[in-house]
């Protein structure tokens, strides 16, 4: 653990302690490297393994196109689920345990197999899959006003808050991923649609992409992990009082509420 | 949303006494020759600012009957402005429509640019109707009842204003923009389907351009169709069985250029494709 990461890893933990966002880590250390952000995201979860939360999953980050742009970047990246993070579908959401939370809906997998990279292909990532469920992930950033560039957005975990599963698991041969239609709404009204090819023209892609990834760290996916492979619209801000919901073609639905 | 509407159709009926039947033949006329000879022209609405969207849809069906006197046939209305983002842009409450006729109907494999002025495509979902639905009062639910197939359909439209820039009526007046469809070669039932959960891509040369559920057209393209047939009501007019009706955008439109290989797939429904040509 170098100086730089427990720095920095301290900066990002100060947000979640005070509930306050804290100032892009770009900022202070322009010149920070891809690399050294995922190291500084790694010293961050090794520090909440070391306090009791456990590892159930990743997330990928930065698969559409469109946020691909916003931040300037031609790839993905991922961060780590902990189980601590998970709320039940239909639950209701404190706003004392988020800071500025987004939301958005999501395929999630969970595998029946340990995959492990350089050359993980999306159909390997489909044979390794056990189901697919819908899922809402709240998005959520440490640094304050979201004002992040790719090295903030790594090192704070993906920008990872918290996620819902839905309650029916579907087997990944019995749907059409690439073009199941997704529909998103806030308060009852129709926020935006989409279809799974929004992640990067395929959500299983996302996740061979993940594999592959993990692999410059010598991590494998592990059989029983949950992968949130990606948002398939834009994510919508939330304040206490709203109920989030998606439906997903053939996958069922989800939901979620935020109160005070 | 019904008694707002209401309230702007009595508005409508306050202007209709500023436009004679003659100003409205000549911008028909206007319009029609400007798709005819594919040159774009000016929105009416600079030489008309007081135009009302009543007025709008009398010379749309100005057009429309120039139309049948040439011999062509309706296939079906279409509905436009269908989609959150449209109606907020032109800041409306309702989708318009306009009629597709058979000379639209794109039925080989490609198109060329040359037939229209600046064309864009856009993927929706068309509904066969298998009896006839007069409203006022439709829901969804009765339109999917009275649907005998649904079908992928590529809209080409192609407004014939400069720029394709307009204000509300000028799009109705002009049709809707109509001017070309392609049908995909899979029907289905529509209770086959879940339709407004129904995945859409659209892709240009390999790369996916735009995409959407079908809950980008009114929440569902079934609700679509019901708008349709409670708007054709205030003027005495039906949905027929055997009408092809486009419930309008899932994706938005994206301009085509030459060489373009246009495809999109939908999701149970197979996929449509066209090539673009000079």
């Amino acid at each position: 653990m170098s100086d730089l990461e427990t720095k920095f890893a301290e900066h990002l933990e100060q947000a979640v302690a005070t509930g306050r966002g804290v100032a892009p880590i770009t900022e202070m250390k322009p010149d920070i490297t891809i690399q050294e952000a995922y190291g500084i995201q790694l010293v961050t979860i090794g520090n909440k393994v070391t306090a009791g939360s456990r590892i159930v999953g990743k997330k990928i980050g930065l698969t559409s196109l469109a946020m691909q742009q916003l931040l300037k970047v031609d790839q993905p990246d991922y961060g780590h689920l902990l189980d601590d993070m998970v709320v039940e579908n239909g639950g209701v959401i404190s706003f004392s345990s988020v800071l500025q939370p987004r939301v958005e809906a999501e395929i999630a997998f969970v595998l029946k197999k340990e995959l492990i990279g350089p050359h993980v292909t999306a159909a390997e990532v489909l044979l390794a899959t056990d189901y697919v469920l819908p899922a809402l992930e709240i998005v959520d950033s440490r640094i304050a006003d979201w004002k992040i560039k790719l090295q903030d957005t790594v090192a704070d975990n993906a920008s990872s808050g918290l996620y819902v599963l839905g309650g029916k698991p579907v087997k990944p041969d019995a749907v059409d991923l690439t073009l199941a239609g997704m529909a998103f709404y806030k308060n009852g009204e129709l926020m935006n649609t989409g279809v799974g090819a929004a992640a990067l023209g395929n959500p299983a892609a996302c996740v061979a992409w993940l594999a592959n990834k993990l692999f410059e760290f010598g991590i494998g996916l592990k059989a029983g992990e949950v992968i949130l492979s990606g948002a398939l619209s834009a994510a919508v801000n939330a304040v206490p009082g709203d109920h989030f919901r998606a439906r997903i073609a053939h996958l069922g639905e989800v939901s979620v509420s935020f109160q005070e | 949303m019904w008694p707002q509407s209401l309230q702007v159709q009595e508005e409508y009926k306050l202007g209709e006494d500023t436009m004679n039947k003659e100003i409205i033949e000549k911008l028909g006329r206007h319009l029609l020759d400007a798709q005819e000879n594919r040159r774009e022209v000016s929105k009416i609405t600079t030489e008309h600012p007081e135009l009302t969207v009543e007025q709008a849809y009398d010379i749309q069906e100005q057009i429309v009957r120039s139309k049948l006197e040439q011999g062509l046939r309706i296939i079906g209305p279409k509905m436009g402005l269908t989609s959150q983002a449209k109606m907020k842009q032109m800041n409306v409450d309702d989708p318009i429509y306009g009629y597709v006729f058979d000379n639209m109907v794109v039925t080989g494999q490609d198109i060329s640019l040359s037939d229209y002025i600046h064309p864009k495509v856009e993927a929706e979902i068309a509904f066969v109707l298998g009896q006839d639905i007069q409203g006022p009062g439709i829901t969804g639910a009765q339109v999917l009842a009275a649907t005998e197939y649904v079908i992928p359909a590529l809209e080409i439209i192609d407004s014939r204003y400069e720029n394709f820039q307009f204000t509300l009526p000028d799009v109705i007046a002009d049709n809707a923009s109509s001017s070309g469809v392609i049908f995909g070669n899979v029907i289905k039932r529509p209770e086959q389907l879940e339709l407004d959960l129904l995945g859409v891509t659209l892709s240009i040369n390999g790369k996916i351009k735009d995409l959407g559920a079908g809950a980008a057209v009114v929440g569902h393209p079934a609700h679509s169709v019901a708008m349709l047939a409670n708007m054709l009501a205030r003027k005495g007019l039906k949905l027929r069985a055997g009408e092809i009706i486009l419930t309008g955008g899932i994706t938005g439109a994206i301009l085509l250029s030459e060489g373009d290989s246009v495809s999109a797939r939908f999701d149970g429904l197979g996929s449509v494709d066209f090539t673009v040509g000079a």
